[in-house]
Parts: C-alpha cells; sequence; structure tokens
C-alpha cells in the first residue's frame, strides 16, 4: 500500500502532528514500506476467524458506586502548563 | 401519518431521529471514584483518572450499568449480555483521554421503543435503535478571557446514556412528545433527573426532508439542545431552512450545526469543516461487559411502575378519563402526589380537585408541586369533607383557598369557620318553611306552572343557611314541599 | 566494596537479616556504581536522597524485625513507571518535568516490601524501540563490548533497567516488555529478563504504550532473584480492570525444583534464514543442557509465528496512537503556544514527540482509520487469535517453549536506527508471547565469539512462571554464565 503525501497530511492532522512538507514525503517513503512489509499478513487465512481485542479470560470487574476519589485540583492541576484560578487553560476555542 | 409540509414545489416530509445525551443517576463517574454530582467548584470532582494523567485506568461503576439495563427495560428494550466499550478518538481541549470511551458496535442496549401521544388524541410508536453508555465530556468556558478558553474537568467521565432514536418523527410536535415522555420514563425509573436546564438531558436532533415517497433526504445534526422548545424551534427553522435551500436548486449539506437561543436559527459548527475520523476499537484498557438472566431479572424485580401502567390503571380501575390521567402521569411527582391524596377516597373527585384547583392555584402562585402549601393528605382530607356531605362543593372551595394560604386542614378550617354543611332535616324544613311563607306569590306561581322559580327558592334557602345547608337535602325537600 | 556489589539479591537479604551489612553501605556501594558507570547513561534521574532514606528505614525494618522481602536491596525503575514527587518522563521531550502525585501499583508494592530505590532509568521513548536510542536523553549503553571496542546497543526498550544491572549500578531493577522490551536487552546485556504473564503485574501507574500487551517485570542477575522481586511485583489489582485475580505463590519456592519429566518444546519456525551460527549453537547447547537434566525435548510447530511481527506492528501503534493522544500539552507536558487551540496541539505533539512515536503514531492512526480498520487492524486481530491458539494448542503438550532471545547479539549503537523495520526484527522471538499474553524469561546461556551475552528464552502457559524460573534455573546452572562486562562498575562474579 502506498500512503502519498496527501494521505500523510491527513493521518498527520488527525493525529495533531505538525508535519512538514519534506518531511511528509519522507513519511510517505517510511510509512509505505512498513505498510507493504505489514501486509505479508494478507497470506494468512483468517476466514472465520473471531478478532482477539485481549488474552483476558476473565469478565469486565465492577466497582462499588462510592465516591472515594476526587477534591483533589492541587494534584490535578500540579503539572498544567497554564492555568487560571483553578482551570487549565487553552488558546480560545471558536466553536 | 406524517405531516407534511408545503413548500413552493408540493408538499415536503419532515424525517426526524433524535440522540439524547441522558446522564446517568450515581454517587460516582463511569470510570472513577469522583462525585458526578452537578456544581462543584472547578476540576474538584476530578480524579487522576478523570483528568487523563499518564498510567491511568478506568474500572467500571456497577451501578451505571444496572442504571442502563433498567432504562432499557423501561424502553421495552433488548438488554445485550455482552457489550463492548470502544475508544472514540478525538482532539477537544475538554476531552482529557484524547478518546471517549463509548460503546459502538456492541452496545449495552438494543432495539426498543416509546409511545407518545398527541394534543389530537393519536398514539404513536417511536422505535429506539440503540442505548449505549459513555463518557460525557468536560466544560470549557469561552467568556472568561479574549484569548483563552477555560477548561473545567468536573462533567468528564460522567456517565451517560446516549439514547439513539430511529428516523420515525415527523413534526416538531412528535419530536416535542418523544422527548418529553422519554424524559418522563427515565425519571420513573430513577435513571436520569432529566434536568435539562443543567444540562442533564440533552439531545442532538437530525432532520432532513424529502418528498413523499422519495428515499431520504441529506440531513443536518444540531447539537447540544437542553429545552423541548429549543428542539422544537430547531426543527422548524432547519426544515424552513433546508426546504427553501432545495427549492432554490441548492443542496443540503451533512454537517453539524448549532442551534443560536437569541436568534432561534441554527448555523454550522465552525471548527468542524474536518470529516470526522473517529478511529473506533475495543478499548484495551477494558474487557467486554458480561452478565447474565438472573442480574436482568434482579433489577425487573425491582422496576418502578411506569407512566404508561399506570395511565391504564387510572382509567380502568379509578374511572379517570384519558386526559385526566396523562395530566397526572406526565411528571412521576404529580403522579405519586395523586395516589397518595386519592388513596382509599373517590378518586374522580380528588383528580378533579387535584387537576383544577390546586395545579390552578400552584400556577396563579409560581411554583410547583414539590412547594405545595397543601399535602396530598391534606388534599385527601378535603374531598372526604366533600364525599360525606360535610361540605359543599363551593364551600370546599372557599375552605380549599384557606388551606392553600395557611397550610391548615380542611377539617381545622371548616371548624373554625363553622362552614359544617347543615344536614339536619328538621334545620332544613324549618328554613324553608320560613322562606316558602315569606314567598306565598312565588310559591303560587310556580304551583301554576312556572317551574323555572324552582331554583329561586334553593337560592333563598341556601342564602338563609349561608351556604351550608346541604344541597342535595335542600332540593329533595324544597321538591316534597312544593310539589304536594 | 566490590564484594557487595557482587552479592546476589538473594545473598544481600542473607546478610541483611544476619546484619553482616547494613543497608545504607550495600546502597552507598551503589550509589559509588551509579557515579563510576555514568558514561553508560543508564539513569536518567537519580534519587541518591531517597535512596539514603529509604536505606535507612529498612536498617530500621532490619532491627525492628519488620523487614520485608525485598527490604534494604537497591532497586532501579524504568523512567515509564510513575513515581510520587520524582519526574517521570517516559524519556519522552513531550513529558520532560512531569512529577506524578501518585505511584505506580509495581513500584508501591516494592517499596513496601522493603526496596530501595536509586533512581529512574532510561528506556526508548514510550517504550518504543530496541536499541535505547529513541530516548530524549540518548541512548542506555551496555556495559559489554565487542572486541573492536565499539560502543554497543543495551537492548530495548528497557535499555538502562538491563545495562544497571549487568553493570553493577543496580541490584535489580523493573522495566515493561510490550514486544520484547525486557528479554531482548536482558539477553543483550547478559543478565536474567522476565516478561510476566498479561495481568499478573498491574499496569496501574505505568505511562502506556500498547494496553494489551504491556507487561511490567524485573531485571536481575540471577533467576533466583527474578523469583524473590517478581513475588512482590505480582498480584491482583482493582484499579486495573485488566489485572488477573490469580494467586501468587513465593516463586523463590520453586527455583531450582527439578525439571526431571518435563517436556521441553523446540518450535520448528524459530529457525530463521540467515540466522547467526551462534544463536543456532546456543539453543542446541540450552537443548542439550535441559535434555541432560532430565527434560524430554518435544520438537513442536508454531505455525503463526512469522506473522507475529506485523501482528505487532498493527496492533501496538493502534493502541500507542490512542494512549498517546493524552499529551496534548493541556493538563501536563511542555507545550509549545500557539494562536488556535489545534496549532497549539499540533505543535506541542510535533517538538515533544521523536521520529519514532511519531512514525508509529502515524502507522496507528492510519490502522484504524476509515476504510483501512477491516484490512489493517481486524485483520492483526485475526492473525493474533491463531498466534494465541498455537500457544495454546502447544501447551497441550508440553510444559515449556525454549527459544533463542534475539536473533543477534548486542549491535553497535546507531547500526539499526536508519532502518525502522530492520530494527523491528530484532523482536522476531520476542513479540509472539505479547501476543499471546504468555510470560516469559530470558536468562543469559553463554558468549558469543565477539565475547558478547547471549540469552535463551523460556515460554510457558499462561500464569506458570513457576515453570519458567524451574527450567531458566536448569539453564543457568549448567551455565555457569559469568557475568563480566568490560565496563562494569567492579568485579561481578
Amino acid at each position: 500500500m502506498a500512503v502519498d503525501k496527501h494521505a500523510v497530511k491527513k493521518i498527520a492532522r488527525l493525529a495533531r502532528l505538525q508535519i512538514s512538507e519534506e518531511k511528509s514525503e519522507l513519511l510517505s517513503a517510511d510509512l509505505g514500506n512498513i505498510l507493504n512489509w505489514i501486509e505479508q499478513l494478507e497470506e494468512v487465512d483468517t476466514t472465520g476467524i473471531e478478532p482477539l481485542a485481549s488474552v483476558n479470560e476473565h469478565s469486565l470487574p465492577w466497582r462499588e458506586d462510592l465516591v472515594t476519589d476526587g477534591e483533589i485540583n492541587d494534584q490535578v492541576l500540579k503539572n498544567a502548563p497554564e492555568t487560571a484560578g483553578e482551570f487549565f487553560v487553552v488558546p480560545k476555542v471558536v466553536e | 401519518m406524517s405531516a407534511l409540509v408545503s413548500g413552493r414545489t408540493g408538499d415536503w416530509e419532515i424525517v426526524i431521529g433524535m440522540e439524547v445525551h441522558a446522564q446517568v443517576v450515581s454517587n460516582a463517574k463511569l470510570f472513577s471514584g469522583s462525585s458526578a454530582v452537578f456544581g462543584a467548584s472547578p476540576n474538584h470532582h476530578v480524579s487522576l483518572v478523570d483528568a487523563a494523567m499518564p498510567g491511568m485506568l478506568p474500572v467500571i461503576n456497577a451501578e451505571c450499568v444496572k442504571q442502563a439495563v433498567i432504562t432499557g427495560l423501561g424502553l421495552n428494550a433488548k438488554i445485550n449480555k455482552f457489550s463492548v466499550f470502544d475508544r472514540k478518538n478525538y482532539f477537544y481541549a475538554d476531552l482529557p483521554q484524547g478518546y471517549q470511551i463509548s460503546q459502538f458496535k456492541h452496545p449495552i442496549v438494543g432495539e426498543g421503543e416509546v409511545q407518545i401521544e398527541l394534543a389530537d388524541g393519536s398514539s404513536h410508536i417511536i422505535g429506539v435503535e440503540r442505548l449505549h453508555l459513555e463518557q460525557d465530556a468536560g466544560k470549557s468556558l469561552h467568556d472568561q478571557h479574549p484569548s483563552k478558553s477555560y477548561i473545567d474537568l468536573n462533567r468528564s467521565g460522567v456517565a451517560l446514556m446516549e439514547i439513539v432514536s430511529k428516523p420515525e418523527m415527523h413534526s416538531a410536535e412528535q419530536a416535542a412528545a418523544y422527548i418529553k415522555k422519554l424524559r418522563s420514563i427515565l425519571r420513573y425509573l430513577g435513571t436520569c433527573d432529566g434536568n435539562m436546564e443543567e444540562g442533564s438531558l440533552r439531545a442532538d436532533v437530525n432532520v432532513s426532508v424529502r418528498k413523499p415517497g422519495e428515499p431520504l433526504g441529506t440531513r443536518t445534526e444540531t447539537k447540544n439542545l437542553n429545552s423541548v422548545r429549543f428542539i422544537m424551534q430547531t426543527i422548524e427553522y432547519e426544515v424552513q431552512r433546508q426546504i427553501e435551500l432545495i427549492e432554490d436548486g441548492g443542496a443540503v449539506t451533512q454537517e453539524t450545526r448549532l442551534f443560536d437561543t437569541t436568534t432561534g436559527m441554527t448555523r454550522t459548527m465552525r471548527g468542524k469543516e474536518d470529516a470526522h475520523d473517529y478511529r473506533y476499537f475495543p478499548d484495551p484498557d477494558l474487557l467486554p461487559l458480561n452478565f447474565d438472566d438472573a442480574f436482568i431479572a434482579d433489577l425487573k424485580k425491582d422496576m418502578p411502575e411506569l407512566p404508561d401502567e399506570i395511565k391504564s390503571r387510572m382509567v380502568t380501575e379509578y374511572g379517570l378519563s384519558s386526559y385526566d390521567a396523562n395530566v397526572l402521569t406526565e411528571e412521576k411527582e404529580v403522579a405519586a402526589f395523586y395516589e397518595l391524596a386519592s388513596a382509599g377516597r373517590d378518586r374522580k373527585i380528588t383528580a378533579n380537585w387535584m387537576s383544577v384547583e390546586l395545579f390552578g392555584a400552584l400556577n396563579k402562585a409560581g411554583i410547583d408541586l414539590a412547594q405545595s402549601p397543601v399535602s396530598p393528605e391534606q388534599l385527601g382530607g378535603l374531598v372526604d369533607l366533600i364525599s360525606d356531605g360535610s361540605i359543599s362543593g363551593k364551600i370546599a372551595k372557599e375552605v380549599f383557598a384557606e388551606m392553600f394560604e395557611t397550610g391548615k386542614d380542611a377539617k381545622q378550617v371548616v371548624d373554625e369557620k363553622g362552614l359544617k354543611q347543615v344536614s339536619d332535616e328538621g334545620a332544613i324544613i324549618s328554613m324553608i318553611d320560613k322562606v316558602l311563607a315569606s314567598n306565598q306569590d312565588k310559591v303560587d306561581e310556580y304551583r301554576s306552572g312556572k317551574d323555572k322559580l324552582f331554583g329561586f327558592f334553593v337560592g333563598q334557602v341556601m342564602k338563609a343557611s349561608k351556604g351550608q345547608a346541604n344541597p342535595g337535602m335542600v332540593n329533595q325537600i324544597l321538591k316534597q314541599k312544593l310539589d304536594t | 566494596m566490590s564484594d557487595l556489589l557482587k552479592m546476589t539479591a538473594t545473598q544481600a537479604v542473607f546478610s541483611l537479616s544476619q546484619k553482616e551489612i547494613s543497608s545504607i553501605e550495600l546502597t552507598n556501594a551503589y550509589i559509588d556504581a551509579m557515579e563510576t558507570t555514568s558514561a553508560l547513561n543508564n539513569y536518567v534521574t537519580p534519587t541518591i536522597e531517597i535512596a539514603k532514606q529509604m536505606a535507612e528505614n529498612a536498617d530500621k525494618a532490619y532491627a525492628a524485625g519488620s523487614a520485608g522481602p525485598l527490604a534494604g536491596l537497591p532497586i532501579g525503575v524504568k523512567d515509564l513507571f510513575c513515581t510520587k514527587d520524582t519526574q517521570t518522563t517516559a524519556c519522552s521531550g513531550i513529558l520532560k518535568g512531569f512529577t506524578p502525585t501518585y505511584e505506580s501499583t509495581v513500584t508501591s508494592q516494592i517499596w513496601q516490601s522493603g526496596g530501595v530505590m536509586l533512581g529512574k532509568l532510561n528506556c526508548d521513548e514510550f517504550a518504543m524501540g530496541s536499541s535505547n536510542e529513541t530516548s530524549i536523553f540518548g541512548p542506555a549503553v551496555n556495559p559489554w563490548s565487542a572486541k573492536d571496542g565499539a560502543a554497543l546497543s543495551a537492548g530495548g526498550s528497557s535499555g538502562g533497567s538491563a545495562s544497571s544491572v549487568a553493570a553493577g549500578s543496580a541490584l535489580m531493577s523493573v522495566g515493561t516488555d510490550t514486544g520484547g522490551s525486557i528479554r531482548q536487552p536482558a539477553a543483550f546485556c547478559g543478565v536474567v529478563g522476565l516478561k510476566p504473564t498479561y495481568g499478573r503485574c498491574s499496569r496501574w501507574g505505568i505511562v502506556a504504550f500498547a494496553s494489551s500487551l504491556d507487561q511490567a517485570g524485573p531485571f536481575t542477575r540471577t533467576v533466583g532473584d527474578s523469583a524473590l522481586i517478581f513475588s512482590a511485583m505480582a498480584g491482583h489489582d482493582s484499579k486495573d480492570s485488566t489485572s488477573a485475580s490469580v494467586s501468587v505463590p513465593n516463586f523463590s519456592d520453586v527455583v531450582n525444583s527439578s525439571v526431571e519429566g518435563m517436556r521441553i518444546g523446540i518450535p520448528g519456525e524459530y529457525h530463521m534464514d540467515g540466522m547467526d551460527d551462534e544463536i543456532t549453537r546456543i539453543w542446541k547447547q540450552g537443548r542439550s543442557w535441559l535434555e541432560q537434566a532430565g527434560a524430554t525435548i518435544v520438537d513442536i510447530s508454531l505455525p503463526h509465528t512469522k506473522y507475529a511481527l506485523p501482528c505487532y506492528y498493527i496492533i501496538a501503534p493502534a493502541e500507542a496512537s490512542s494512549n498517546l493522544a493524552r499529551y496534548d500539552g493541556v493538563r501536563y507536558g511542555n507545550r509549545v503556544d500557539a494562536e488556535t487551540l489545534d496549532e497549539m496541539y499540533e505543535a506541542t505533539r510535533a517538538a515533544g514527540f521523536g521520529e519514532e512515536v511519531q512514525r508509529r503514531i502515524l502507522i496507528g492512526t492510519y490502522a484504524l482509520s476509515a476504510g483501512y480498520y477491516d484490512a489493517y487492524y481486524l485483520k492483526a486481530q485475526q492473525v493474533r487469535r491463531l498466534i494465541k491458539q498455537d500457544f495454546d494448542s502447544a501447551f497441550n503438550n508440553v510444559d515449556a517453549i525454549l527459544t533463542p532471545t534475539t536473533p543477534t547479539a548486542a549491535f553497535e549503537l546507531g547500526a539499526k536506527i536508519s532502518d525502522p523495520i530492520t530494527m523491528y526484527l530484532n523482536d522476531i522471538f520476542t513479540v509472539p508471547a505479547n501476543l499471546a499474553g504468555i510470560p516469559g524469561i530470558s536468562v543469559p546461556a553463554g558468549l558469543s565469539k565477539q565475547g558478547l551475552p547471549l540469552g535463551l528464552q523460556l515460554l510457558a502457559a499462561p500464569f506458570r512462571e513457576d515453570r519458567l524460573f524451574s527450567v531458566a534455573s536448569a539453564i543457568e546452572t549448567q551455565a555457569q554464565f559469568s557475568l563480566a562486562p568490560a565496563r562494569a562498575a567492579g568485579e561481578l562474579s
């Protein structure tokens, strides 16, 4: 599978990674090679095989509906690059 | 069934589907132990999991699973004993993980239905496509700073049920009836508080138009509507906009729109111009959600009665009109009030007094039922006095007004004011005799055929008794005396 | 002092409990070793003061008779584990300066058992790499040198964890293994590296790479030490939904138990074209050691082995692309300011993530995107099931599987970094265990002609780490491997 520059830009945009024109060309070749190599999976007959998302065999554990956490806003905000009062701050979002 | 809208080029059919986000009633969030309660200081109801700190992991809250199943049962829906949590990947300032944990391919609840009644008395079944559990996002505040947005993650991770209808509604009225009914069911079940102002219940509305018989038109999705009125306004505006657009030779673009509450119009949501590609995949931090039939049966056992069931009971057992039953069951609190007030006494009289006098007084005072100065037991006490003939309907109104004013019991008001109805036959006869004696001319006129004068005599007797004579007895004795 | 460094953890616990040595002495010896081996670039954040404090506490615990099983033992921690009040970076620019307010479950269990934290160890950025060269701090260096003296890779991603234990600057260390990140560097550095069964050790508080594959595990100089520290690391954690509710035996009891009568599988598919003769030789050697120890050798087939790597390179990047979305410069980490939110995200992530991490995010995003999901992600999940089924049927027939850990001995720094696929091929023997969720251990078995360590890998059925320990100790006994890297802090054996 060739991944053209346009496709690289599209996925970079989805992944929120800024990439230069030059880099998108390099990546186009790079990703193309890796995906070509990955495509050997096509040789495997997987007809009727249920996809495996997790090797765990137990069922999802449930927690009780108790408030056991929160009220730690100092910890929550501690590593933030920018805050105002008790808020996180980001560049203005226009909806 | 569908109401058509006429345009320049002929009639149009409206097709509406709704995605309702209902906040699950629970103490803690869907995947963390922080409080789900509304209204804390910014970022106080936030755990390290909700803030998506590195290495933090989700663990599901059992109560949220139960609430989703109960809701599914209340919608007569298929409950899926196997469901899967997926990640819906997108970037947004109030989405700390960079993905929302939701359910995509395998929701916890499958197809169900909601029955709605319209003003014309018709009733319709609106199909529910699915219900799934997902995380709420945080909140961005855009009005605090000229060039910054402020982020509060208190809502981040609160459990939501997304309830997706089938595109089976065809008018704003139907859509309004659907959301009202859905809200009522959720409130009866206790799975969502239904508070639209606080955002506990909000809807994304999909609208498209088509010529009757044609395939579905392109739809727009208007996000985050938090009142019935906004939903109706959105539909009306979108329908007009889309019809005009198409009739002018244009085409509807499939897009996300926002409703402007000040103008009543919708507009394209900026910043959403990128085609979305959410890259759903099973959340590897979680495992499939499994439960057995016994779990469902247990929840079923404790299911409260739902409005439709209560309504039909009110009609068949209590003999109420369908209209009264509707009014009394729309809100869970009203039905509960009524059941208490009417228990063991005349159901019809109680229904009447509640829907006319009590609601009238509450309305006038601008308060709701929860703040009513007259309790269900007190209203019942008033009905008792009417039923046993202690007071007349007319006196009862006076008594009720006093009860509403002072919060006193009916009996106390009657006693204090001496309003008890006179049912002593001797006393009534003597009053009648006096009235007849002092109006001999009218008695003669009556007897010579002027029947209409009967009312005059009744009035005179009631006046003489200061309204306290038992009107039934007055009627009966008068008739005897005059007709013999 | 070098006597202190020579002790295994098991010996040290004994000496500490006999009051022959103090934890402060032992810890100071390691702190000195950290200094003398600093050129190996193993520690990215040393925690000397914490170490001394913990050592003092351990000495008090011994005095009070309340010492835990790891009391007083100096331990290094891969910088992927969140450590309370100590910088945790995942060796990424995006997290430089990040100081967690919480401690990962695995490390807190180690400290509760009395372990002494020496510092945070170098690794590939977000554990993505096989040579430790993607670290923002530069590569950890292997204490072993090639005959020509060239600097060798310690392997990756847990390069610092392996190198420090081999070089004598940590008695033991912890790392994580997503596709071989414990076993491959252990083999490169001549130490024992254990990847436990998926679900054995809690993932809570470990910076996630690929959630369905990540597992924490220990690096030690002996199999006995591995069992000792692993017993403290393992156990159910209600904060991790994928953590297994399986009881944890005292693994130290099973080390040295006999392998007589055990059935050991040799998978034919692990004979790769162009594989080093030396690797084939050490594999055969391992086989005959186990035969001599009384085990039965069985030829087995794991038919989908060849597809494990490409399968892994869909699943791991797909999960990573989503796991790394949280690094957006809003709540922590380094932000690059910009006018709009999206520009801020894009600039922050482009500046904060290194090249390999960005490459994997892009592959993962691509594999999950509309139109490619079925062809890549779903297909990979199906192949993953086939790989797991291969192991399931193999373990119906054998108790453990013996393979080489890596296709080569340690390579020179810089040799493979420019070619991603060549680099990925390093993990060809280790990746299948992660996909199947089974435990694996790498045990040093001998030296190459170049004088570099070679490792053998043992695999067992889920939650049968006990079998790994008994078979690995049989190999250890026969191999008599001598840990003598040129650039160690002192003589280690």
